[in-house]
């Protein structure tokens, strides 16, 4: 039997285990700011992005944040770690309500509920981005990844700017 | 107000190469810009058309702190008013954007048409013979407080003054053609939105867009990509009045020379591993890169294929949201449409580029606030202002404020 097809015939206890596993490892590569292990997240060709839900509703194309493929993600990384300027920074992100919504194809398709808190060195933490991940997950190489991830997020108005991964 | 409170601001004698860091933070400096600068003889910006085709469609925006709303009328006429019931106040329009026969206030259900008339008053003529408004209530001179509008080829600008000069007067013959340039009369495509609250006062930002050798040292992306360099061949240009501004530039090659001796930020030997969201193809005449800062709110993104409008909304004296509208042409087919919103990976909140800026821009205001009575040194490129084939410049700084300096009365 396939990874793939082990994952398809797990009872929705098992894989429901699965993917919190792997949600949580996922937030907890980000809040350990070992982003070089971020791309190992999702497919080759996969599609990240992050965009206002007012965009979302209003059917507009535009995201905040924009990266194709693994290749794309990297490019981030690195911008993350050499070009881009920031003043320092936490940001832990506390994933919830994780919700199944079934194969399609290949695919799973899941939603989770996600807040990112951002601590600055002078400020209190606060609430930076809430939101909605709409993932699709295929089994590439014996694991679950994220074929597309979409954060949604309710938090039009940003504060400042955004510059790690959500 | 308490006199000892009020302290008379003395501008530096050094002129516009100075800019006193009180001009940052000061509440009563704050207070006159809204009602000289957004509130006085200026065409803002609040709308494209493309946001409101409709009749009935509507936008709710803000000309400096002041909420507004640009509404689409049945005769299919573009109308701006304050968003303040004329009633008691209220704020009654609520969303972004929006299509609606007339606007009721929920409150006591004041209505209004499409051109802020108002058309509606219950219990005007009281209940049951009790109450009810003075006979001589004349709802002709109770409607919303109207604001006149321009629009030109797709954008929408309103202004509180009566008496403010025609629009293409008020641009100048170069910003207008730099205007045109991108809004040539093609129908335009809205791509979306992006807002960010920055912790900075909304003049940073202008500064930030009008000095374009900052570019070349603090955007590191920019320059290992070539899209931007102090040795591209570029220039600055400005209205004769001084407050509008545009830099100029054509894009140099990547290769390391002599000039990147002094920026070390620049790293050769960086790539994309993901080409593709980097493939611009030539769109416009003659400049891949043209940010131009309208006064008193707008600045006009096009660098590469990636255009947007940047609207300055102040939140008081040490904070502004940004609003960014990206657009595109109606015409434009499905490979432009990607490179547009491929290339915005530059720009907004997240931007590799203008995320730089949002964070200086803070560090900015963490340094001025606290030292009001210090002052900036503006001396790049010479002391006073005029156009300039080159980019090592400050000017376009100094005629924004040659300009402030004389609506503000400082």
């Amino acid at each position: 039997m396939s990874a793939a097809e082990r994952y398809v015939r797990m009872n929705a206890r098992e894989l429901r285990l699965e993917l919190e596993e792997l949600y949580a490892a996922y937030a907890g590569c980000l809040d350990e700011e070992r982003f070089e292990d971020w791309p190992e997240f999702f497919t080759d060709d996969c599609t990240y992005k992050i965009i206002p839900r007012e965009n979302v509703e209003r059917g507009l194309p535009l995201a905040t944040w924009f990266s194709e493929g693994k290749n794309g993600l990297r490019d981030r990384v690195v911008a993350i770690r050499k070009t881009m300027l920031y003043a320092p920074r936490y940001v832990r992100r506390l994933v919830s309500g994780l919700r199944v919504l079934g194969w399609e194809g290949d695919a799973l398709a899941v939603r989770a509920s996600y807040l990112a808190l951002e601590t600055l060195l002078d400020e209190p933490t606060r609430v930076f981005n809430c939101g909605e991940y709409r993932d699709r997950l295929v089994v590439v190489d014996d694991r679950l990844r994220f074929r597309e991830k979409l954060c949604v997020f309710d938090s039009l108005l940003v504060p400042n700017s955004l510059i790690f991964p959500l | 107000m308490s006199a000892g409170l009020s302290r008379q601001r003395k501008w530096p004698a050094e002129g516009v190469s100075r800019v006193p860091f009180w001009a940052y933070s000061d509440p009563e400096v704050y207070a006159n810009e809204q009602a000289r600068i957004f509130c006085g003889r200026s065409w803002n910006y609040v709308a494209l058309e493309a946001e409101i085709p409709r009749p009935g469609d509507y936008k709710r925006t803000f000309i400096g702190e002041k909420p507004v709303v640009v509404a689409r009328d049945s005769d299919g006429g573009l109308n701006a008013f304050e968003n303040r019931c004329a009633h008691r106040g209220v704020q009654f329009c609520q969303r972004h954007l929006g299509n609606a026969p007339e606007f009721t206030c929920p409150y006591h259900q004041w209505t209004y048409d499409l051109k802020g008339n108002l058309i509606g008053v219950p219990f005007r003529r009281g209940l049951k013979k009790q109450g009810g408004m003075p006979g001589d209530f004349d709802p002709k001179e109770h409607g919303l407080r109207r604001l006149k509008v321009h629009a030109r080829h797709g954008v929408v600008f309103a202004s509180f003054a009566d008496d403010v000069e025609p629009f293409a007067e008020y641009l100048g013959e170069s910003m207008l053609a730099l205007f045109d340039r991108v809004f040539d009369g093609r129908e335009l495509a809205v791509l979306g939105y992006s807002r960010q609250l920055v912790p900075a006062n909304w003049k940073l930002m202008f500064e930030n867009i009008k000095d374009p050798y900052h570019a070349t040292l603090l955007h590191v992306f920019l320059v290992s990509f070539g899209l931007f360099r102090a040795d591209s061949p570029g220039k600055v240009q400005m209205d004769p009045t001084g407050r509008h501004g545009a830099l100029l530039s054509w894009r140099g090659e990547q290769q390391k020379t002599e000039d990147h001796a002094e920026m070390k930020s620049f790293h050769e030997g960086f790539r994309l591993s993901d080409a593709q969201m980097l493939q611009p193809v030539r769109e416009f005449p003659e400049y891949t890169v043209v940010m131009t800062t309208l006064w008193p709110n707008l600045i006009i993104q096009q660098q590469s294929n990636t255009l947007a409008m940047r609207q300055l909304v102040t939140r008081g004296p040490s904070e502004f949201e940004l609003a960014w509208t990206f657009f595109g042409y109606a015409t434009d087919d499905e490979a432009m449409r990607e490179r547009r919103l491929r290339q915005a990976n530059l720009m907004g909140p997240a931007g590799y580029v203008s995320a730089d800026d949002s964070e200086v821009m803070k560090f900015s205001q963490a340094g001025v606030g606290p030292y009001p009575d210090a002052a900036g040194v503006m001396e790049m490129g010479g002391r006073d202002w005029q156009d300039e084939p080159h980019i090592v410049t400050e000017a376009t700084i100094r005629s924004f404020y040659d300009y402030y300096r004389k609506v503000m009365g400082l």
